[in-house]
């Protein structure tokens, strides 16, 4: 017996896919949007972006580095977080605030809560609602270049007339990486293609969204408001980017589809009728606190297992 | 018409090239064979030899002890060695008969059947269990138990399990090319105790020329038809496979035969030609040599008992630095840490390989991507699962459905960070049955 080999438990092979590689993805997914929103807001946006993703990737390997945990930023989930806070900010916040986000959503989001895959709110929503509540008149300051100042979804609430076009592509005021929805949706592709999400959630959220803008929106079935709404403000970039966050959505199948509800009926409810036009982001971190609950009343019959009472056809 | 599959599965590289075209060779064994008593589900065989006995090939060794169980024969002619206990497969040491070859192959003269068609379902059920077969798909549970269903007149389907899922295997390949009159002929004897049966040969789409061999030999056979079914792992699953030919589920709790059907691997079915028309025991088995650290991959008619060194030396021995060793296939088979095992009537393969994917992947922490769910061919969420086996919370395990786990492995397969899924499914649910049997 002097020739030992390796033993473990079967199966004996792996796939190639890796969590580092899944975020790789996601990033090569946002980066249309990303270049769209430099392009769109200038040097500025870009700094924005590189402090935000530094600062998360920094607080986390300090971290890890106090509790003596090993380091994980090579999983690259920081810098996903990081771009993905820095898409949902102004172009014009100062650049401390966008630091003390991104410590914010790494440090308090994420790692209190254990790290990666533990924490039960998305660590970048979480870090802008933060900065909402605690830099409200900065977190909502638009005026850049040639923007007046109003997005487009302040815009409508006020009554004004807005331009479906210029929002589909995205020359609107907004949050960096919001306003464009086509480079968002170029990005929503590469997620489908690559299988990195499916439409469970995002079909779900937007079906829903639409269906109570209409019963409730005021405007009946306009496809020019529906389009307007859906290309204003996070909806697109929440649907299929935030609200498809892994760690912070259901697992079970029907779960997904019953967490895309939540998040269409709080999103309209909070654009209807709460203070501000925006809602996207309280509706994701909201759903987000529903998802164990969720999880718990759509747990799947296992295969060939018969609901009670159906036993015999 | 869109292939015949199930939902969920995997599509890992299969590495049936290595061996798939290699002929089927006959490998005379030396030295001593060895026969584990138990090489089959279900109570242990009871020797008939004593140490010293000379035995013929064919000659029985041992006696089925009671109905779930089946007798042993030795495959060559030669001295009982020792009776003792002996390492197999999964690592254990079970008690075997030790029989050292005299090299002459002295064989027992074989009753045939000159007529089958005459033969009462008694007669042949009588057969295939003094002939010692069992599911030689792996499973080894004795094949004239499953042929006993309580309702034989609601058997519909006899399913013959061709699918071959598991990467790197190809001996029922090579049975499919070159025995498939044997195959069919099985078949024949089985759908003659199932009055109301159909059979049906259930291929996957990567075997497109057994298909056609099988479908030119059923042209004739009004009972017998062949089923073209998605290449996916775990196609072969026997749940997965009831569902993809009848479109009827069944769960753990069920027997196949709870939904008519009765399955049987490619093997077992030319076995039971042999018992039936030839009088013969299972004492040979096609068994694939393969893996990119051997020689000359290989497919060879060998005899239970054979020392599975043999049949690597008599492939050209190591190719490169080998860094792990299974016996089967790489999604279910078994890692040995020494070679010298007996091949037995479930032995399919010896894969040899110069990696270890398994140690090569650090686990990291679950993202919960669903992967796992994704891939799970009961629709379980093995995430969840594997939590709770971790964590030992037994009635969240089953509340979550963890014991229709069927232990395929696809979970962990497809699992980017690398959590070893299945093995916290798999030890869980042990767990919970033996807990459950003491109560």
């Amino acid at each position: 017996m002097s020739d030992l080999y390796n033993v473990s438990s079967s199966p004996h092979v792996r796939s190639k896919d890796t969590s580092s590689r899944i975020m790789g993805l996601v990033i090569l997914a946002l980066l249309p949007t990303t270049l769209f929103g430099i392009y769109n807001f200038g040097i500025r946006a870009l700094i924005l972006i590189l402090v935000t993703i530094a600062s998360c990737v920094a607080s986390e390997w300090v971290f890890e580095k106090i509790v003596h945990k090993k380091s994980t930023i090579n999983d690259l989930s920081a810098v996903v977080t990081g771009l993905l806070l820095a898409l949902n900010l102004p172009p014009t916040l100062p650049i401390w605030e966008a630091v003390l986000g991104g410590i914010f959503a790494i440090v308090i989001v994420k790692m209190m809560f254990g790290g990666l895959g533990q924490n039960f709110m998305n660590p970048a929503l979480g870090a802008r609602c933060f900065l909402l509540i605690a830099f409200a008149a900065d977190m909502t300051n638009y005026v850049i270049d040639d923007y007046t100042g109003a997005t487009p979804l302040a815009a409508m609430r006020n009554g004004e007339a807005v331009n479906t076009m210029d929002m589909l592509i995205g020359k609107t005021a907004g949050t960096i990486g919001e306003t464009s929805a086509i480079a968002i949706l170029i990005g929503a592709i590469i997620l489908i293609l690559t299988g990195i999400i499916d439409l469970r959630i995002p079909g779900t959220y937007i079906l829903t969204f639409v269906i109570f803008i209409v019963i409730f929106g005021g405007h009946g079935f306009d496809w020019n408001y529906i389009t307007a709404q859906l290309c204003g403000g996070g909806l697109m970039l929440g649907a299929f980017f935030m609200a498809t966050d892994y760690v912070t959505s259901p697992i079970t199948p029907n779960g997904k589809i019953l967490f895309g509800i939540c998040l269409g009926v709080l999103t309209g409810l909070f654009r209807m009728y709460g203070a501000n036009a925006e809602g996207v982001s309280f509706a994701i971190i909201l759903s987000n606190c529903l998802v164990p609950m969720i999880e718990k009343i759509t747990i799947p019959r296992a295969f060939g297992i018969v609901k009670e009472g159906k036993k015999h056809e | 018409m869109g292939l015949m599959t199930f939902k969920g599965g995997i599509h890992p590289y299969d590495g049936k090239e290595l061996s798939k075209d290699k002929a089927i060779r006959e490998l005379l064994p030396k030295g001593e064979l060895v026969y584990p008593l138990s090489q089959h589900i279900g109570a242990p065989a009871n020797p008939v030899v004593a140490v010293g006995d000379t035995v013929l090939r064919g000659q029985k060794i041992a006696e089925a002890n009671g109905f779930v169980s089946a007798p042993i024969y030795s495959a060559v002619s030669g001295t009982v060695k020792a009776i003792e206990p002996r390492r197999v497969a999964v690592g254990d040491m079970v008690n075997a008969i030790v029989i050292e070859s005299d090299g002459e192959m002295k064989e027992v003269d074989y009753v045939e059947c000159e007529d089958v068609t005459t033969l009462s379902k008694e007669e042949i059920i009588g057969k295939i269990k003094e002939a010692g077969i069992v599911g030689m798909g792996g499973a080894g549970f004795p094949t004239h138990v499953k042929l006993s269903p309580k309702e034989p007149e609601k058997i519909e389907y006899i399913i013959a399990n061709c699918a071959e899922c598991e990467p790197y295997l190809t001996s029922d390949y090579r049975i499919m090319m070159e025995m498939p009159e044997k195959l069919v002929g099985g078949m024949r004897v089985v759908l003659q105790m199932f009055p109301n049966a159909r059979g049906v040969f259930g291929v996957e789409d990567n075997k497109p020329d057994c298909i056609a061999k099988l479908k030119e030999l059923v042209k004739d056979e009004p009972r017998m038809e062949v089923a073209e079914l998605m290449t996916k792992y775990p196609q072969g699953g026997e749940r997965q496979l009831i569902y993809a030919v009848t479109k009827r589920a069944i769960n753990s709790k069920m027997l196949p035969a709870d939904a008519g059907c009765i399955v049987d691997n490619v093997e077992t079915l030319v076995e039971i030609y042999n018992a039936v028309v030839f009088g013969r025991p299972l004492i040979n088995r096609i068994f694939t040599v393969t893996g990119n650290a051997v020689a000359e991959p290989q497919n060879y008619n060998v005899c239970v008992g054979t020392n599975y060194a043999e049949l690597l030396e008599a492939s050209g021995g190591f190719k490169g630095e080998c860094k792990k060793i299974i016996s089967g296939g790489p999604m279910m088979g078994f890692a040995l840490f020494d070679i010298n095992i007996p091949v037995t009537k479930t032995s399919s393969a010896l894969l040899c390989m110069t990696k270890d994917e398994v140690s090569e992947y650090e686990t990291t922490a679950c993202i919960n991507c669903g992967r796992c769910v994704e891939a799970c061919p009961e629709l379980l969420i093995p995430s969840r699962l594997a939590d709770f086996a971790e964590r030992g919370q037994s009635d969240m395990y089953e509340k979550w459905h963890g014991l229709e786990c069927v232990e395929c492995g696809s979970c962990s397969y497809v699992c980017p960070a690398k959590r070893p899924l299945a093995q916290s499914v798999k030890t869980m649910k042990k767990q919970v049955l033996a807990a459950k049997r003491k109560k």
